[in-house]
């Protein structure tokens, strides 16, 4: 598995000169290939270039002559528009209130489980991580019935939930997002683990090094680059999230930027134009994440698929 | 004190394959203290809200309850209803095994095909693989809009192309024809997910295989199904469990696009509008919770038993 996460880079490095070295005259197959994966990428993209397009035109522009045709006027208007009334700034913090300690804290218990569970003849060891894989991959609307029964009936303080429930409160929805994303990273994190020697922990114990110190000072940096792919690949996740956030909030105002895009429906009688800005904004982060940090992204997954 | 390389190689000559775990009463109270607290909470979390919440809306499943009034047992009274008198249900049902054979037939292969062109050593690879796997990034909610743009009745790209300009045909709004046109958005990101999982497959296949298979003279197309294609099938079985799982999670894209009514409903969506608004008849959407549940739950078993078996060697 430690190969996986450092196969990409490497490899892609190795490639290249290597292709430059001995490329031999393209072959008419060949060429069938490159032509038939560059319609295909294109045909890919087209829908995201559209989304563009349109977020750039007026919408008395777009009624006239449909989405099809050469633009008259170009302007970032939608954009300061869904910016200013629409209130994405708002938005965007209650999304980041929401992803970022979630991300926290799934990382940190999901490496403490998974330390515990690789390193120690914990009783019940086998039964924890089925428990954990398993409950990821439940349909979550199983769970939605009760968590929405139970939350509504949970009392918070208000300086807390301002509704004073769980129930429409970012707590709720941290710990759902905390414990259902908890059960991959464990999954992952333990393969992972399971590479690292063992004798590492016990010269670390030898010198006296506590449970935490183990798990801080030896484990944590050497998982680095399986929390680092598993990072981005959380963000994505939880920043993508319509459902949770859907069934257990109910004031507008505290939506996350996904399910907030909802409303830039009703609100401006669904002005596509508008609401094709807004998606291109909702998608940006995601899209930069993913354009940074391409290469955790893709061994997260990979992590998560095979131990080979 | 982490790499004082003595005493990391003193235990060496004791090494076996067989992994050693330490046992428990080496710890003193604080270590002890410091394994219950950090194992304890998430352990408590994934028991109380994943696992008794599935227990609950089985329990649930069985009651007329409505979130008011008290509990009261019905027997298998949901579930016969939304057999015989509830609409929306079949339909639901319909809707999602099109999805999964959609992601199943053609999104899958779809992926692996890509995935098999990427992996020829071709230039600008990596170009290609981020636009194909692109779409898997965007939020769900965010193809369901795209997707509107797409296929408007009247300002539609897609009835542009199609020159369909007097006659258009309102894609999203017939429910003959709204589940496909909602399915190839749906085709649009998976397959890019699935040729990310088999291009790692298949840069981990040994060279010397598809050398050997070719030294025997043994051509492309049965290089790959005789010798490649066996060989993957780990990633084989985690691709056919996510394809099921995608399948009867779908929710966000119908969701954008109109609430999942009027030809788009699905079993995820009629879970939650019979609890949220209105309506609160927690019992019978948790009886199509359950429905989705014992229909996922062969899949999930069939993954864990890969995994322990990949655990085991």
């Amino acid at each position: 598995m430690t190969v996986t996460t450092a196969a990409p880079p490497g490899v892609a490095k190795a490639d290249r000169p290597a292709a430059k070295r001995n490329r031999k005259p393209l072959r008419p197959a060949r060429v069938v290939l490159y032509v038939f994966l560059t319609v295909v990428a294109l045909g890919w993209l087209a829908p995201l270039l559209l989304a563009v397009y349109a977020s750039l035109r007026p919408y008395a522009e777009t009624a006239k002559y449909g989405y099809f045709s050469l633009p008259h006027h170009l302007s970032f208007h939608y954009y300061s528009l869904a910016w200013s009334s629409a209130d994405m700034v708002k938005y965007f913090r209650n999304t980041m209130i929401i992803a970022l300690p979630s991300v926290f804290l799934v990382l940190f218990f999901a490496s403490f489980v998974a330390f515990a569970l690789s390193r120690f003849k914990i009783p019940g060891r086998k039964t924890l991580l089925i428990m954990f894989t398993a409950g990821n991959l439940l349909p979550p609307q199983v769970m939605v019935t009760p968590l929405y029964t139970v939350y509504t009936k949970i009392p918070l303080p208000e300086w807390l939930s301002s509704s004073q429930t769980l129930y429409d409160s970012y707590l709720g929805v941290i710990a759902i997002h905390v414990a259902f994303q908890t059960g991959f990273c464990v999954f992952v994190l333990y393969n992972y683990m399971q590479t690292i020697p063992t004798e590492l922990t016990e010269a670390a114990v030898v010198d006296g090094a506590s449970l935490w110190r183990q798990y801080w000072q030896v484990i944590l940096p050497l998982t680095r680059p399986a929390l680092g792919a598993l990072a981005t690949l959380e963000f994505t996740w939880i920043y993508n999230d319509f459902l949770w956030a859907l069934v257990l909030m109910t004031s507008g105002d505290k939506l996350p930027i996904t399910s907030a895009l909802n409303n830039l429906r009703g609100e401006f009688f669904t002005d596509y134009n508008l609401l094709a800005a807004g998606s291109v904004m909702v998608a940006l982060p995601t899209l930069i994440v993913f354009f940074a940090l391409q290469k955790q992204f893709v061994s997260g997954l990979t992590l998560g698929a095979n131990k080979g | 004190m982490t790499s004082s390389p003595l005493t990391a190689e003193a235990p060496a000559p004791q090494t076996t394959p067989v992994r050693r775990r330490r046992r428990l009463g080496r710890f003193n109270r604080r270590d002890v203290l410091v394994l219950v607290v950090l194992l304890g909470i998430p352990v408590l979390l994934d028991l109380a809200l994943i696992w008794a919440t599935t227990i609950a809306s089985i329990g649930l499943s069985f009651t007329s309850y409505n979130g008011v009034t008290a509990i009261k047992w019905v027997g298998l009274r949901n579930y016969e209803q939304i057999f015989t008198i509830y609409e929306p249900f079949w339909r639901a049902v319909r809707n999602n095994l099109l999805w999964l054979g959609v992601l199943g037939l053609i999104a899958t292969p779809l992926g692996l095909f890509f995935a098999v062109l990427l992996d020829k050593q071709i230039r600008f690879s990596r170009v290609y693989q981020s636009i194909l796997y692109m779409p898997v990034v965007l939020s769900l909610a965010v193809v369901g809009f795209i997707a509107q743009l797409v296929y408007s009745q009247d300002y539609g790209v897609l009835n542009a192309l199609l020159g369909r300009t007097s006659h258009p045909t309102d894609w999203l709004g017939d429910p003959h024809i709204n589940i496909w046109a909602v399915l190839a958005a749906a085709i649009w990101r998976h397959a890019g997910y699935v040729m990310i999982l088999y291009l790692a497959g298949l840069k981990a296949v040994d060279p010397a295989l598809k050398e050997a298979a070719v030294i025997d003279g043994a051509n492309e197309r049965q290089t790959f199904f005789r010798v490649v294609f066996p060989t993957l099938r780990p990633i084989n079985i985690i691709v056919l469990v996510i394809t099921v799982i995608e399948a009867l999670r779908a929710f966000d894209i119908v969701y954008a696009i109109n609430s999942g009514r009027n030809g788009l409903e699905l079993l995820s969506v009629l879970v939650t509008a019979n609890i949220v608004g209105e309506a609160s008849r927690i019992g019978y959407g948790s009886a199509i919770a359950v429905i989705l549940l014992t229909t996922s739950i062969g899949f999930v078993i069939a993954y864990l038993t890969q995994i322990i078996r990949e655990e085991r060697r």
